[in-house]
């Protein structure tokens, strides 16, 4: 789910998005896993939103086919779950993800903190937004807090980018624990 | 939940303070991950996370490390273009951990292109 995500947030990303929201909600009584993805990039038209699951559409001009959505949504209904991609042009794009948590088809979620740093530090200039809840635990961590702290220092400098996965590994470490 | 520490950003500002006057801002090599479905899909995130680990192991200050999207060359991936100053920027094909760790000591580090690792001329492998 983790390599889903980044590849989700990377599209928004090449739409030119300056903040993505990532919030994966693992709601353990009702068995649900919510995955939802938001940028601010340029959106897309209906037009292109009603072609957009179609493998074989892609804005891309270095290949032909697109599959980036259509696995992420394969992966979502073999775990009993739906879907959903909504789009403004100017506003933004929001990829909405659910799954019965407990389905055997259901994939693991996978390395949230690699996927996390590695947007953080590929994308520096990029606000990431990341949730994630598990049960009656919580976890956030906003760059723009971390921004308005370092001010004029670059976000993917290696003392800042260790801390983050410090950070993130015992965020992560603690939800587990908690639920 | 652990929050991030302001007394660490602190610090890491203050210890940023005098390196930035040192380098002038700028970098010495950049190397760029291929994060498109299909690199993603190949491994380009554990090609990144050595990159990284290689990184904060060593200390090194003056190496950038970023992302790019798909470059068409999606059965090549997971690729990396690895720019040195006064050096010609390099495409990496396939590349894993073991050839990452290499790029890394021979070309980031010292200068040297490894040819064998590196995309041949002409267009992508085409099935006869």
């Amino acid at each position: 789910m983790s390599l889903h995500i980044l590849d989700v947030a990377e599209n928004g990303i090449r739409a030119g998005a300056k903040q993505i929201k990532i919030l994966v909600d693992e709601s353990l009584g009702d068995d649900l896993l919510t995955i939802v993805i938001e940028d601010d990039g340029k959106g897309m038209s209906p037009e292109f939103l009603n072609t957009v699951m179609d493998p074989f559409v892609t804005t891309r001009t270095t290949r032909k086919v697109g599959l980036g959505l259509s696995l992420f949504q394969q992966s979502a209904l073999e775990s009993d779950g739906a879907f959903e991609v909504e789009s403004k042009p100017g506003v933004g794009t929001k990829v909405t993800v659910t799954m019965r948590h407990s389905h055997i088809d259901r994939k693991p979620m996978g390395d949230m903190v690699s996927t996390i740093l590695t947007l953080i530090e590929g994308n520096p200039s990029v606000d990431i937004v990341y949730n994630h809840r598990k049960g009656a635990g919580e976890y956030l961590l906003d760059t723009r807090e971390v921004r308005a702290e370092l001010g004029d220092i670059p976000m993917n400098i290696p003392p800042v980018v260790s801390l983050l996965q410090s950070n993130l590994s015992e965020g992560l470490k603690e939800l587990d624990g908690i639920s | 939940m652990p929050r991030i520490s302001i007394e660490d950003l602190k610090k890491i500002k203050e210890e940023q303070k005098g390196k930035m006057v040192l380098r002038g801002g700028s970098h010495r090599a950049k190397v760029t991950v291929h994060m498109g479905t299909c690199g993603i899909a190949a491994g380009a995130r554990e090609v990144m996370n050595v990159f990284r680990e290689l990184i904060a192991e060593k200390g090194i200050q003056d190496v950038i490390l970023t992302n790019s999207g798909c470059a068409g060359l999606c059965a090549k991936e997971p690729m990396i273009t690895v720019e040195v100053v006064d050096l010609a920027p390099v495409k990496y094909v396939q590349v894993d951990k073991e050839k990452a760790r290499k790029i890394f000591e021979e070309h980031v580090l010292g200068g040297r292109v490894l040819e064998d690792y590196a995309l041949a001329i002409g267009s992508e492998t085409m099935a006869v």
